[in-house]
């Protein structure tokens, strides 16, 4: 029986990690959301790695926590070890990753989605999308509830059509034992969106007691509190370790001799599945003369006796699992708690989208996360909060928000789902990136918290401590170009020579020196007397912003040359009707839609000429004030 | 876009006489004068008044005299562009223009895209509204014809070296990228003198090919012709015809092997370099002379292949296995023998070739060759064959793109010299690398990632 349950102006359906980051934004600008999830208990699961974060995937985190998100606060509060990785490698790329407690990463979540105002959760398997014209409506559940709603936004994660596959056992589930959302893809096909189907996957997870640690290395964290939020200040967590091993000639036999009954290469596997998170299977084929890969084993929880052993992503039979586990070093007598397995779904391919992520052909309707195609939490939640603003931008008749390229990961993101479209699950790195240098993980703040809060989302706190963040460095990027250093202090000398620069020979202001490759911050810091004592994440912003000068300008240049094709914006032409463009770009364009100039120009198949026609045709719109 | 850089091509299509003008457009214009060109007397050109005329000297950077030239001034707005423009008259032939253009581009002028200097006056304001679609047509004719032939034709030499310099830097790109991107993946570590060591051998090499470039060893090569036939068909009697009939620029090319004669003729003032394959080894087996190397390049990177035909013999088995390797080129077909009485129309073979590509000829009796050269000169106009023009565009703006890579790999050198880090080093290395992916024109950005998955186990 259907019967009436209610309206809202935000629906989400999912609650992985686009959709809890979609209804706390929509919710916290304001609007009335209702959060429809499978299960409640598996709000913001991990069904992989218990791990946020690592270059370019940290970024996003703090590009969401920047625009006011909850990924990076929840990540600090649960985390139970966490790294500086890239070090040694520039400021651009420098990344935290975090471990977390996996169940009190969910119940922290739970628990924020649950006391936040005017969000309402609900347990229901939604079975339809209800729409008029091209408008959305609302959703049908199988119990029968029909709930009306301005606008819906879609994070449906693994769930769509979910298989699991396990060598020659395939059924019906989403990850972790769970159901799957079996009608709702008929649902998305009525509303004529093209469908596609991938494939990831996941290693098994193993009783730390059967675990020899003694035979595999310890990595411990770092000690310093490293935070993903800018808002995440004082908190005391846990420091535990993950243990590295390996596989071996023995281990690699056992795969081998079973390829046979590897769904990976017997067909059974239909779904594309992503390069970069190979199983151990198709590692050992495709890089048939490494005889060892890396295998982590990752604790998932502080109250819990799993691991994850990272590395070891399979779809083999279970029996295959345990003899190939129990190969390596220091897991002899493992026992698996979980089963490894392979996971089918059904997505949406992403060029059907706007860059605003809204679907094109329905208004109101949007999609974030792996139902697009992409794969990691972070991924998913920096699309969760752009659909879940711009529902709510939508909801208050304002002017949808598009982040670009320039600004920020969630940019390039985006821009690359909607506009170059994927062919394989997309994983977000930061060599995607053209402005590297500017994108870093220590300005995600500069970058997107006065944008968060003119939408609305980012709270007061969060602005004034930005703005607190951005003076200091302000004044002391000026005190060091103006402070002078004379060349008779010894034990700063002491130091050049030891770094292996050249001692002063005269008077230098302290961001001269600081422009040597060799000299850090913190080496001129303890050297000098009456140093203002910063906190160590400005210090390293600071001398950053000195250092990087010129290539920090150089890129700067670069972005104002790319934005003036990017505001040059693009009407809803019709191509096909559009005189001197390529047969190829025309159908392009009107495949994609570009919003701008600048946008037209990353689609493959759209040449220089074909732009330089549009821009001739933007021209004689503007003077004659009509559309050709 | 239209940006305010200052802009620099070849404005009028390269005719008898070899009188080309060089235009240049932008805020600089007049200013870069300075550093190309020198004047009779002594002037200050920034001092010119508008719409005056000058005589000068074209010099390069090493101050040598490329051409005696006629410059015109004209300041923005009252110009064609609307923006200050200035029009170098050569009068040195081809090869003159084009190093007048190079030298122009070495001083700060980008070269101009298809349709650039139409582009500029539409949005400037000097061409109304009613012209829009005709600014269209220039972009998209100038597009769509030579530039894409040239390109094919350059390609030969060049395109091999680039393509293996490309090579070099993604290697250390994705070495770089991959450690980047999975530092806890086992990447294989590149130390910086190791990669200050391969950038190094790549500048030297992008080095040696600007120094070619700068010799005008490619434009002197002229537009690629290459007549194919079998043995006695007539190959040496059409190039001796052709030569009898044009006064030969070059007799004789230095570097070239014995065994293929070249000539460059002079075809209604457009250089055409004649390649005969009979100075192919002599051998019976007409399918071993074919599968000589030098045959499959010269067909390769020919502009224009003139196939010949015997009409005393009718289509032969040898006629068939040479039809067979010209599919898809730009061909015409030479019957030879007219004059000998018994000939006739070759009928067969004819599924190969359009009915318009067939010129009746006598290379001994010099019969049919005036068709042969009006065909010729329809192709290039047509846009089916490569135009002088468009060869030098595409020479300058490669000769331009080398140095900018050059520039970067010197750049990423330094980088590593001065201990910065990975991410500095690349965005120089990346540069340099989708650079020299534009004279390929094989380079998308999704290629680097590829490749780091494709070469590194990576992932969890």
């Amino acid at each position: 029986m259907k019967y009436k349950a209610g309206e809202y102006e935000v629906i989400v359906i999912g609650g992985g990690h686009a959709g809890c980051e979609a209804a706390l934004a929509s919710a916290r600008m304001g609007c009335r959301t209702l959060l429809l999830t499978l299960n409640i208990d598996n709000i913001a699961l991990m069904p992989c790695n218990p791990a946020v974060g690592g270059p370019a995937k940290g970024h996003l985190v703090r590009e969401v926590d920047a625009l006011g998100g909850e990924i990076g606060i929840n990540t600090d509060q649960t985390l139970i070890q966490v790294r500086l990785l890239n070090t040694g490698k520039g400021p651009a790329v420098r990344a935290i990753r975090a471990q977390c407690d996996k169940k009190f990463y969910q119940r922290k979540m739970i628990l924020t989605l649950e006391s936040q105002e005017n969000l309402t959760v609900k347990e229901a398997v939604v079975e339809k999308i209800i729409s008029r014209g091209d408008k959305v409506r609302g959703v049908i559940t199988r119990n029968g509830a029909e709930f009306k709603t301005q606008t819906l936004v879609l994070t449906t994660g693994t769930y769509l059509r979910g298989k699991i596959i396990v060598g020659d056992i395939k059924y019906s589930g989403g990850p972790s034992g769970q159901q799957a959302a079996v009608k709702l893809t008929d649902s998305l096909k009525d509303l004529g969106l093209e469908v596609g189907r991938f494939k990831t996957g996941t290693p098994p997870r193993v009783d730390r007691r059967t675990v020899d640690f003694k035979k595999m290395k310890e990595q411990p964290g770092d000690t310093k509190p490293l935070r993903f939020s800018f808002m995440s200040e004082g908190i005391i967590r846990p420091n535990v370790s993950c243990w590295l091993t390996n596989t071996n000639k023995k281990t690699h036999e056992i795969i081998r001799s079973n390829l046979h009954r590897a769904p990976l290469f017997s067909g059974t596997i239909e779904g594309i599945g992503p390069r970069y998170c190979p199983s151990i299977e198709d590692k050992v084929v495709r890089f048939e003369d490494k005889e060892s890969h890396q295998v982590f084993l990752e604790p998932e929880g502080m109250d819990t006796y799993e691991m994850y052993v990272q590395g070891m992503s399979t779809s083999l039979p279970e029996d295959v699992q345990q003899q190939m586990l129990r190969s390596i070093n220091g897991m002899e007598n493992v026992t698996i708690m979980r089963t490894g397995y392979a996971i089918e779904y059904d997505i949406i391919w992403p060029v059907q989208l706007h860059p605003t992520l809204e679907t094109k052909n329905i208004k109101g309707l949007f999609t974030a996360g792996q139902i697009n195609g992409t794969s990691g939490y972070e991924e998913a939640a920096a699309q969760g909060i752009l659909a879940g603003i711009n529902a709510a931008l939508v909801v208050k008749e304002k002017e949808k928000l598009v982040i670009k390229r320039s600004e920020a990961y969630i940019g390039v993101l985006v821009d690359d789902l909607v506009t170059k479209g994927i062919e394989e699950p997309y994983r977000m790195l930061t060599s995607r990136a053209e402005y590297r240098l500017l994108l870093r993980h220590d300005n995600a703040d500069e970058r997107l918290t006065e944008l968060g809060w003119k939408i609305g989302l980012a709270s007061k706190e969060r602005m004034e401590r930005f703005f607190k963040k951005k003076k200091i460095i302000k004044r002391e990027l000026q005190r060091l170009s103006t402070f002078k250093i004379k060349p008779g202090n010894k034990s700063l000398n002491e130091m050049l020579v030891k770094r292996g620069t050249a001692p002063l020979k005269k008077v230098i202001t302290a961001a001269e020196l600081l422009k040597r490759p060799e000299i850090s911050y913190r080496d001129l810091k303890n050297c000098m007397d009456d140093w203002p004592d910063l906190d160590p994440e400005i210090e390293f912003q600071v001398e950053t912003e000195i250092k990087y000068e010129g290539y920090i300008k150089k890129q700067k240049e670069q972005v104002e040359r790319f934005q003036k094709l990017e505001d040059k914006k693009l009407p809803d032409w019709d191509y096909m009707q559009l005189e001197g463009l390529s047969r190829e770009a025309q159908e392009k364009l009107n495949k994609i839609r570009p919003i701008s100039l600048g946008q037209a120009s990353r689609i493959s198949g759209v040449s220089p000429a074909d732009i330089n026609v549009l821009l001739i045709l933007l021209e004689k719109r503007k003077r004659s004030g009509s559309v050709p | 876009m239209h940006d305010g850089e200052t802009i620099a091509a070849i404005s009028t299509p390269l005719g008898e006489g070899g009188i080309g003008i060089v235009r240049i457009s932008g805020n600089d214009a007049i200013k870069l004068l300075k550093k190309v060109a020198k004047p009779y007397r002594k002037k200050n050109w920034e001092e010119c008044r508008s719409h005056s005329l000058h005589n000068a000297y074209i010099v390069d950077k090493d101050n040598e005299v490329v051409d005696e030239v006629l410059i015109s001034i004209m300041r923005a707005p009252k110009s064609f562009t609307g923006e200050d423009v200035v029009e170098i008259n050569c009068h040195g032939g081809i090869v003159a223009v084009s190093k007048t253009l190079e030298v122009v581009i070495a001083a700060g002028a980008r070269l101009a895209e298809a349709g650039e200097f139409t582009k500029r006056a539409f949005l400037n304001g000097r061409i109304d509204l009613a012209q829009a679609e005709s600014v269209i047509d220039v972009i998209r004719a100038k597009t769509n014809t030579g530039l894409k032939v040239a390109l094919k034709q350059l390609e030969g030499h060049l395109s091999q070296k680039i393509k293996v310099l490309k090579e070099k830097l993604l290697e250390i790109l994705i070495q770089m990228e991959a450690g980047i991107d999975f530092p806890e993946d086992e990447v294989p570590y590149l130390s910086p003198d190791e990669a200050k060591r391969k950038l190094k051998e790549i500048a030297v090499s992008l080095k040696e090919l600007i120094d070619d470039a700068g010799r005008g060893r490619i434009i002197r090569e002229g537009i690629k012709a290459v007549i194919i036939g079998k043995p006695n068909v007539g190959k040496s009697s059409l190039l001796n015809a052709l030569l009898n009939e044009n006064r030969a620029l070059v007799t004789e090319i230095p570097g070239t092997t014995r065994d293929v004669i070249e000539e460059v003729i002079n075809i209604k003032g457009i250089p055409l370099r004649i390649i005969d394959t009979a100075g192919i080894r002599k051998t019976e087996n007409l399918v071993e002379e074919l599968g000589v190397e030098k045959t499959r390049s010269s067909i390769e990177e020919a502009a224009i292949i003139l196939f010949m035909l015997d009409a005393t013999t009718d289509w032969t088995e040898q006629d068939e296995i040479i039809a067979r390797e010209l599919i898809d080129k730009e061909v015409l077909v030479l019957v030879n023998k007219i004059d000998v009485q018994n000939s006739q129309e070759i009928s067969n073979g004819k599924q190969y070739f359009k009915e318009s590509e067939f010129i009746y000829i006598s290379a001994k009796e010099g019969m049919g060759i005036k068709d042969l050269e009006n065909a010729i000169i329809k192709r290039i106009m047509g846009g089916k064959v490569v135009s002088p023009e468009n060869l030098i565009i595409t020479k300058a703006r490669h000769l331009k793109i080398i140095k900018d890579a050059y520039n970067h790999v010197n750049e990423a050198i330094s980088a590593l010299q001065k201990g910065f880090t990975d991410d500095l080093v690349c965005i120089d290395v990346k540069a340099a690398w989708l650079l020299l992916g534009k004279i390929t024109g094989e380079t998308v950005e999704e290629d680097m990632i590829d490749r780091i998955f494709e070469e590194f186990c990576i992932g969890k």
